[in-house]
């Protein structure tokens, strides 16, 4: 097994990236200007927080490895990020109750890592946690918006939350690496966070006059490497130029 | 009786160097020349996020994704500021995109042309910035205030966005046999559609002489498109890429380049709606106009319900 640090940088590392990746398809295509601007932001944000996190990572495996070649050179199997990241975008309200969903896990993730004994995560955590806290107010504003604007965009977003909801066990699923330094004191406890996040998106939710989903079956993989079809497509677009010239700089 | 001729005041004013506000009385033509001019602007940045957003998702290192990804939204806020500058001139702004989607509206020509490779992003950011920077340079010193005001702001960014297109263009020049190839190769394809920028010969213009009497331009198009090509030759040879003009010299009495015969049949064509991507880049426009509407539908029948719940309240 990889050591259990770098297992867990990898995955924070790669939800960010995967995250990144697929709301800057949006950059360009918004519904109006100003949220074009506002989603381009949030991509931004998250690619700085995946190059933060892979320059980690890169430093911990050593051997001249650096955050492009873990963005670029790594295979479908050895990246970790949860499946939800990677869906395809969807609608601009398959986009934002993605967005909410997995921003409110990810405000309660970096606030418990703000208390993390590893001293790079925690800065990390620190430089990142007003950046996350605006994301997950502005995609829980375009939920309750959508929820309770009119009768199709309630109908349209009902049916994202349904879709997306099977994805939302995986967030909280715990290996070996994370019971291991939830221990040391590295990473938070993640049925903490699970109570944390329900009571938050239960509380939005019924803003949006929108009803939380039973939990029923829930799809999992993404940390060890089982993805999506979409994964495929999604590495194979941001990956190509890299590794059609391995020896070229950028 | 004495009249008052409003027009001759108007020019002296305009003479005198200082700028015309939206509250200020101003000729029909002056107003509709600018709302023209700035809409077109605004319709340029907002198609311009097209061509270069198409290498976001593919760019190919995260450093160089980060900066393409911040290039590409400040385009699109250019735009913004560009139509509130236009709305200052009573124009408004979901009339002015509407010309532009149904096509009546222009924009600048040179985002109907493709971007095939990686090394456009860097020959955009060098030449159609650079050349977009000559003419907004210029600007920030136009007769109508708020047009102005948002060149200065504009000009600020583009001159970073130019740095950064330059940089990517070192970056190739500097690498494999491959990736000079890919530069020169995105030079060869830009080169002639960024002189073209600037816009007919001063022969040809029709509405230069009065834009330049209101100072609303303040230099000609080939005055412009000289400027252009006397800072970027030498810029190419420091990266030991070759212009494809086998016109171009250095005239040394004068100290400008002269170069060969623009192809103005290309430019015209492509104005007409002929070039490569004119029909892609409209459809992308208007499908996200069209995806949105829902959104944007949402959006204003909840802010309606905010405001009566809100009064409901206040009420009570």
């Amino acid at each position: 097994m990889e050591n259990p640090l770098l297992s867990y940088t990898l995955f924070l590392a790669d939800n960010s990236l995967i995250t990144g990746q697929r709301l800057s398809e949006w950059c360009g295509y918004g519904p109006i200007l100003e949220q074009d601007i506002a989603l381009s932001n949030i991509a931004l944000d998250h690619l700085g927080q995946a190059r933060m996190l892979l320059q980690y990572a890169a430093e911990q495996k050593g051997e001249g490895w650096t955050e492009d070649r873990l963005a670029y050179f790594r295979d479908e199997k050895n990246f970790r990020n949860l499946l939800m990241t990677e869906l395809p975008k969807g609608d601009w309200g398959y986009t934002v109750m993605r967005a909410f969903l997995y921003d409110t896990y990810h405000f309660y993730e970096m606030t418990g890592l703000l208390q993390s004994k590893d001293e790079q995560l925690r800065a990390i955590a620190q430089k990142a946690i007003k950046e996350i806290r605006y994301h997950a107010q502005w995609s829980a504003e375009w939920v309750i918006r959508l929820g309770d604007g009119t009768e199709e965009s309630h109908q349209r977003v009902k049916g994202s939350l349904l879709e997306l909801w099977p994805f939302t066990g995986e967030f909280f699923e715990t290996d070996e690496a994370a019971i291991e330094l939830n221990g040391r004191g590295i990473a938070p406890n993640y049925a903490h966070i699970r109570t944390q996040w329900k009571a938050k998106v239960e509380e939005v939710l019924e803003l949006a006059t929108l009803e939380r989903p039973e939990d029923g079956w829930m799809q999992s993989g993404g940390r060890n490497g089982a993805h999506t079809e979409h994964m495929g497509y999604l590495l194979a677009e941001m990956q190509h130029i890299p590794r059609s010239y391995p020896d070229a700089q950028w | 009786m004495e009249t008052i001729n409003f027009e001759d005041r108007f020019q002296e004013y305009v003479d005198s160097e200082q700028k015309v506000e939206p509250k200020h009385w101003m000729p029909e033509p002056y107003r509709k020349t600018l709302i023209r001019q700035i809409s077109q602007h605004a319709h340029s940045e907002v198609v311009g996020m097209l061509p270069e957003a198409n290498w976001i998702s593919r760019a190919p290192s995260l450093r160089r994704k980060v900066a393409l990804l911040a290039k590409v939204q400040d385009e699109a806020g250019h735009g913004l500021y560009l139509y509130s500058a236009a709305e200052t001139l009573g124009a408004d702004r979901s009339d002015l995109v509407g010309d532009l989607l149904s096509g009546k509206a222009k924009y600048s020509s040179i985002f109907n042309y493709p971007t095939r490779s990686w090394a456009d992003i860097g020959a955009i950011g060098w030449l159609v910035d650079g050349a977009a920077i000559a003419n907004q340079v210029m600007l920030c010193r136009t007769s109508y205030g708020p047009y102005a005001r948002a060149m200065v702001r504009i000009c600020k960014e583009e001159s970073f966005h130019q740095r950064q297109g330059y940089e990517i263009m070192l970056s190739l020049c500097r690498g494999t046999k491959e990736q000079k190839e890919m530069a020169q190769d995105a030079l060869n394809r830009w080169w002639w559609p960024s002189l073209m920028m600037f816009g007919p010969t001063d022969k040809e213009s029709t509405n230069s002489a009065q834009s330049m009497n209101w100072k609303i331009k303040r230099k000609s198009n080939d005055e412009l498109r000289q400027e252009f090509i006397d800072k970027t030759v030498p810029q190419a040879e420091f990266l030991g890429l070759t212009i494809p003009d086998e016109h171009l010299e250095l005239d040394e009495k004068t100290g400008h380049y002269q170069f060969g015969p623009i192809d103005w049949e290309e430019f015209y064509q492509v104005l007409k709606g002929n070039g490569p991507c004119n029909k892609e880049r409209l459809e992308a426009r208007n499908k996200a106009h069209d995806d949105g509407r829902w959104v944007r539908e949402a959006a204003n029948a909840f802010a309606k319900k905010t405001l009566e719940r809100k009064g409901e309240n206040s009420a009570a």
